[in-house]
């Protein structure tokens, strides 16, 4: 993944004062993107919250890092603590290699995007993007450059010369973007960027974000709650809740194989059943007895809805293996998606929740008793949350 | 056929939307008569009063009486019997003075007050509001009578001056220059603190953090972030100080035992004890003008600085 083609413009390999030995030394390398270390981060509210409970991460170089959690997981709490702008009350901060702990915001080369945007009323959008340079001594004609270099990658055209309070919520969310941007920080830092933006547009500015990262080569640490966004764009998505990590890993890592049960459900999984006694690979479920190729400790089984099978019964299956799951289930809720339909099944016991893609077959009807096909490879077994 | 009716539509419409407007017109009238007259009766005709008298020629008894002349405005600007001299230029200038210099007091003294005070407990500010305010509910009179017996010669406070070298033996603070400074920083810090407080309380902190995200250090933050977040507030509190500043009596009267008089005081002696009731009225025309052109100037600065909007004078 850092792999990805720096595709970084020249107008972004501007001779920036704090790299402006190495760019000169070889123009064409990809930008220097920073790692960040975490270790041992702790945080009480007032009341003795815990808002952060000895958390320790690594972001790698160059990385769309995903923090991905409910509100009051502590999320943005260690964003903030990464801008610099709350204070850990015990454990370490690196970035790059160095110690920012106790480093106030203003001397570390990290960058935000906040929630609300925060742009300066008072300001034009062109000062609102200059800010950051400005604030740095950067002289009037380079940064006239550099506003105009960014205002063209973010493809700002006219907006430009705007007053911020005549733009919309796509259009500040841009500018804050390009707001941090033209500092070309180590790490850019995005507080759930998109929450305030209607769906048809979030999805676009997610797609933009995931590419401007790509082709900036640089280290993003976005905040969310939305799983869909995290997994969209991410390269890792670290899954908090109560101030403690869940899970590490890349979207595919974190949705099919959770590490607990609050992390399957945070990910939208209904589908957990609980184990009561397990035999080497049959389990004992409150679906019934089901054989799972998992070799994985835990109390609870985890069928995801679109890797099960419907089929109307008596329907042969002749390519299934030895160990196929089968149970009988009568559909009590139906759910049309357009390219998917949901159904809620009675399975007797328990209800169990299906996905089929809509791909021009018949669709079953509310009371149709149906044949349930479960593979003993989609059965993952996980541990209860901590 | 068709062209005629629809004329006599159009005709209809207009002698309907003519008579439509009439009654909104009349519904404005009763809405804006009981103040329209209230401003004329006891603003315009009184305005226009004193207008008339300051080009009016000083009578023998000290009444405006006739001829029209440009006599008192002449008086005003130092042109006596004796020929010109400089006196009431000082007076104008010393009002200046005096309120510019109390207002940068008034700013300085009411700025941290203001963001202390938002920065309590909800349920303790309305109470720290109330004591900035409750010495303004004392008679101005009376307060001044306090500063006198506070700053007097021989007083701890006096003696501790002259200890320090700051005045000269036995003068006392009181009366002096500067306890008229300090009588009107007390008097119209309410008058600051309070849009101030307004001002402060909706402070968007988020600005403050993305100033210090964006490389502002402290000081810097809140130049760029707080202060102009502040400016509605400060130009307002600003109105509010110094236009009675300009124009105050009491204080100077008192506290600079007539030696730091003001425009103020210039107009209360023509009216009372000169006996010139033109040459007042000029004087307070003086003032007027002078407001004016302050106001304009104040609400120039709040537009150009982007905080004008909500200064409405």
């Amino acid at each position: 993944m850092s792999q990805a083609p720096h595709g970084t413009p020249e107008t972004m390999n501007s001779d920036h004062p704090r790299r402006g030995e190495a760019g000169q030394e070889n123009a064409s390398a990809p930008r220097q993107a920073s790692s960040i270390s975490i270790f041992g981060l702790k945080k009480y509210f007032d009341g003795g919250v815990v808002a952060l409970d000895g958390l320790d991460l690594d972001i790698r170089e160059g990385e769309f890092f995903t923090l991905l959690g409910p509100s009051g997981c502590g999320k943005t709490t260690l964003l903030r603590m990464l801008a610099g702008l709350d204070t850990p009350d015990d454990g370490q901060i690196s970035i790059g290699g160095m110690d920012v702990t106790d480093t106030p915001p203003h001397l570390r080369s990290v960058n935000t995007v906040f929630q609300s945007y925060a742009l300066f009323p008072h300001l034009s959008v062109r000062d609102n993007i200059a800010f950051g340079l400005k604030m740095r001594g950067v002289n009037s004609a380079e940064r006239q450059r550099r506003v105009s270099e960014i205002a063209e990658f973010i493809k700002l055209g006219a907006l430009i010369d705007r007053r911020v309070d005549q733009l919309s919520g796509g259009q500040r969310q841009r500018i804050a973007l390009a707001r941090a941007l033209v500092c070309e920080p180590d790490v850019l830092l995005l507080d759930e960027p998109l929450s305030a933006l209607d769906a048809g547009l979030r999805e676009q500015l997610q797609i933009e974000l995931q590419r401007t990262q790509k082709r900036l080569g640089m280290t993003f640490v976005f905040v969310t709650h939305d799983q869909e966004e995290a997994m969209v764009m991410s390269d890792r998505i670290a899954v908090l809740n109560d101030g403690r990590i869940q899970q590490i890993g890349t979207p595919q890592e974190v949705y099919e194989r959770p590490a607990n049960s609050f992390v399957a459900r945070f990910m939208g999984h209904d589908n957990l059943f609980e184990i009561s006694a397990r035999d080497g690979q049959r389990l004992t479920t409150s679906l019934g007895e089901l054989n799972s190729d998992d070799v994985n400790e835990g109390s609870l089984a985890l069928i995801r809805p679109e890797t099960i099978e419907l089929s109307a019964p008596g329907t042969p299956s002749p390519h299934a293996p030895i160990n196929l799951n089968r149970v009988e289930g009568r559909i009590t809720e139906r759910f049309y998606r357009g390219s998917n339909v949901e159904y809620r099944l009675d399975c007797g016991t328990t209800e169990l929740m299906a996905e089929v893609s809509n791909s021009g077959q018949r669709l079953f009807k509310v009371g149709d008793l149906v044949k349930v096909e479960i593979y003993p490879e989609d059965i993952v077994i996980l541990k209860d949350a901590p | 056929m068709n062209t005629r009716s629809s004329a006599s539509i159009d005709a209809t419409l207009r002698a309907r939307s003519r008579r439509l407007m009439w009654r909104d017109t009349r519904h404005l009238l009763v809405a804006v008569m009981p103040g329209a007259a209230w401003i004329l009766i006891f603003l315009v005709l009184p305005s226009l009063y004193l207008i008339s008298v300051a080009f009016m020629t000083n009578g023998p008894y000290g009444q405006p009486s006739l001829p029209l002349s440009l006599e008192s405005f002449r008086n005003l600007a130092g042109f006596g019997f004796l020929g010109w001299s400089p006196g009431n230029l000082y007076t104008l200038l010393r009002s200046l003075w005096q309120t510019a210099l109390s207002l940068v007091l008034v700013v300085l003294v009411s700025y941290p007050i203001a963001y202390y005070i938002t920065t309590c407990r909800k349920k303790w500010r309305p109470i720290m509001l109330l004591l900035v305010v409750v010495p303004s509910w004392t008679n101005q009179v009376i307060r001044a009578f306090g500063w006198m017996n506070l700053l007097a010669p021989g007083t701890p406070l006096s003696n501790a001056a002259e200890a320090l070298g700051l005045i000269a033996p036995n003068l006392g603070l009181f009366p002096s220059n500067f306890a008229v400074t300090l009588g009107l920083v007390y008097n119209f810090l309410p008058f600051m603190v309070l849009p101030l407080y307004a001002a402060f309380e909706k402070l968007n902190h988020g600005l403050i953090e993305a100033a210090r995200d964006l490389y502002a250090s402290p000081v810097r933050a809140f130049f760029v972030a707080v202060l102009p977040q502040t400016l509605p507030g400060l130009l307002a509190g600003s109105v509010l100080v110094a236009i009675p500043a300009f124009g105050m009596y009491v204080i100077p009267e008192l506290l600079g035992g007539g030696r730091a008089m003001m425009l103020g005081n210039l107009v209360a002696t023509q009216f009372a004890a000169g006996s010139n009731w033109p040459l007042g009225a000029a004087g307070s025309m003086l003032m007027l003008l002078a407001t004016f052109i302050g106001l304009f100037v104040l609400r120039r600065m709040g537009r150009k600085l982007g905080g004008g909007d909500e200064v409405v004078i």
